[in-house]
């Protein structure tokens, strides 16, 4: 079997006496949708940020695209292709939404030590960008400054920035965060869109969005990897019933 | 070119580069020599103030020892015409290169620290400098030095006021032009993005640090340059035009004039020498002394700009596009 695009081992981390992260391992394949979910607190994006490289694992290794990655920088692992969004929405508020993309795509093409000539002027930084906003369904605010977007286009706008540079893996943390049942909706539509084509790592309370798109799930509590595998499965343990879904499942 | 004269800000920006550009002229015909003097002073300020807000305006990195570079410029020079290297040729990008080395020094350290702790940092090395410049006992130690002018083999006398004024007019304009690319470069739109996250930056894959660091030495070696010319303006070097003071009216000049925006530091130099140059008198009306304390005037019309024109004098001349 091929080796997994992106796996953990038995990683550890502790803030003081609390483990937040106890000893997991899990793993995400080529092409699918690994969803991790858990009550608040259950250390998820404290597992993410381990992945992204914003936080240090006290042990356990990270393994991603075939190397090993658990000491390399965060901006390095962006460039390897693993890219996120965050639970907090985290775009440049004073840039409009095409500079925000563009900026995202120039992460991804070549140095940015270029001192003179326009960055706004570089075809190939703004058309691949004006596809990205396409492609989430944000073309008609392109012009728009990001914090004049309303919450919903600004989660878009995070997304076509995480899918610049068409990275590997895309860890988005509660993407459907603040959403309206509508927003929602759409947000699951555009993630089912790039489904075949690039996997993810899914942190998401929304329980609908998540066992419509999830191909496997990892019920995270208090930073243990309770239990993982297929959405029937999940729904029909008993020990997740009791320690997450509670009656919402039933 | 046509299209920004339309704008108040373009058009007043035009007129005051313009009276900047005939400056000379104008105190001449005045016979104002003392006019020319402070017009090279606001100058040579604001090719430092547009250095400190490349990283202070664009960066969002608040240096508190930004007037180092006055130091490390005028002392370069300084220090090799008291030992007979008086051509600007050499002088001049030793200077800049000893600025660009001392940026990197600090930056490497202070960079890796957020917040108060980076304004402590960098006021700490520019202290330190400090002391070292009064330490030198060679070089006139706290009464300073005077120096002779850099010499460029008969191309440009810099004791004539004049020329050397529109040599560092020139230099003004050189400044203004590549800090306006570099804002919409690349470079300066990474800079700029980090300013408003770097974390997300980061996560986008922008190694943020070294960008930080390079804006921080170009910023170093553009300071380094107005140290030469101040140097050259007053034939003289002593420690205090690099002490914490210094640094403060910098800071003072690219919030007051607007951080972040091309101009913004010429409106705040222009200003700040221009209420120097007018309360003073003002106040020594009475011949009691009081002029010294201009500042207490000059500190509540800072609290207002800070309160009501959060861009700073910028600001006041309208939005600003792109």
């Amino acid at each position: 079997m091929a080796e997994p695009l992106l796996s953990t081992d038995r990683l550890i981390k502790r803030f003081g006496g609390l483990v937040a992260t106890d000893s997991v391992s899990i793993d995400v394949k080529a092409g699918e949708i690994h969803a991790l979910i858990g009550p608040n607190g259950a250390g998820k994006t404290t597992l993410l940020s381990q992945l992204t490289g914003n936080l240090r694992p006290d042990a356990g290794t990270i393994r991603f695209a075939g190397r090993e990655v658990t000491h390399v920088p965060m901006h390095a692992r962006a460039r390897l292709g693993l890219a996120r969004s965050f639970q907090i929405t985290s775009v440049l508020r004073e840039f409009t939404a095409l500079d925000n993309v563009a900026l995202a795509v120039q992460a991804h093409s070549g140095h940015s030590f270029r001192f003179l000539s326009d960055a706004r002027r570089e075809p190939g930084l703004r058309e691949p960008a004006r596809r990205l906003l396409a492609e989430v369904g944000l073309e008609g605010r392109a012009d728009t400054l990001a914090s004049a977007l309303s919450h919903g286009e600004q989660r878009q706008l995070e997304l076509a920035m995480a899918l610049a540079g068409d990275p590997k893996l895309l860890l988005l943390d509660e993407p459907m965060a603040g959403m309206g049942p509508e927003e929602s909706h759409r947000m699951v539509g555009v993630l089912q869109g790039f489904k075949a084509r690039r996997a993810m790592l899914l942190i998401e309370h929304d329980m609908d969005a998540v066992f419509q798109l999830a191909d496997r799930i990892t019920v995270l509590v208090y930073g243990r990897a309770i239990a993982s595998g297929a959405p029937a499965d999940i729904r029909a343990n008993p020990d997740v019933r009791q320690a997450y879904l509670g009656d919402e499942a039933a | 070119m046509t299209k920004a004269l339309r704008t108040p800000r373009g058009l007043i920006t035009a007129i005051l580069l313009l009276l900047l550009a005939v400056l000379p002229l104008l105190t001449q015909a005045l016979d104002q020599r003392y006019l020319l003097s402070i017009g090279t002073r606001i100058v040579i300020w604001s090719i430092a103030a547009i250095s400190l807000n490349m990283i202070l305006g664009y960066g969002g990195l608040v240096s508190f020892g930004h007037a180092a570079f006055f130091g490390t410029g005028g002392y370069a020079v300084g220090i090799l015409a008291a030992n007979g290297i008086t051509s600007g040729w050499i002088q001049w990008p030793v200077a800049i290169l000893a600025g660009a080395l001392w940026a990197t020094v600090i930056g490497a350290l202070s960079l890796r620290t957020r917040g108060l702790y980076f304004i402590m940092i960098t006021l700490a090395f520019a202290q330190l400098v400090y002391y070292v410049g009064a330490g030198l006992e060679a070089y006139g130690g706290d009464d300073g030095l005077n120096i002779t002018r850099s010499r460029f083999g008969g191309m440009i006398d810099l004791r004539d006021k004049a020329a050397f004024y529109w040599l560092c007019f020139i230099l003004l304009c050189a400044t203004l032009w590549f800090c306006g690319r570099m804002a919409n470069s690349r470079f300066g739109l990474v800079l700029r993005g980090a300013k408003a996250n770097d974390l997300r930056m980061t996560a986008l894959g922008f190694p943020v640090f070294r960008y930080r660091l390079a804006a921080f030495v170009i910023a170093g070696a553009f300071g380094s340059l107005s140290g030469i010319l101040l140097a050259n303006e007053g034939a003289y070097i002593s420690p205090a035009m690099m002490s914490w003071v210094k640094s403060g009216d910098l800071i003072v000049i690219v919030v007051l004039g607007g951080m972040g925006t091309l101009f913004g530091p010429i409106y705040g130099t222009i200003a700040f020498f221009v209420l120097e140059e007018t309360l003073k008198p003002l106040l020594d009306l009475g011949h009691r002394g009081w002029g010294e304390y201009w500042q207490i005037v000059f500190g509540p019309m800072l609290v207002l700009i800070a309160l009501y024109a959060r861009g700073g004098l910028d600001s006041l001349l309208g939005r600003r596009h792109g």
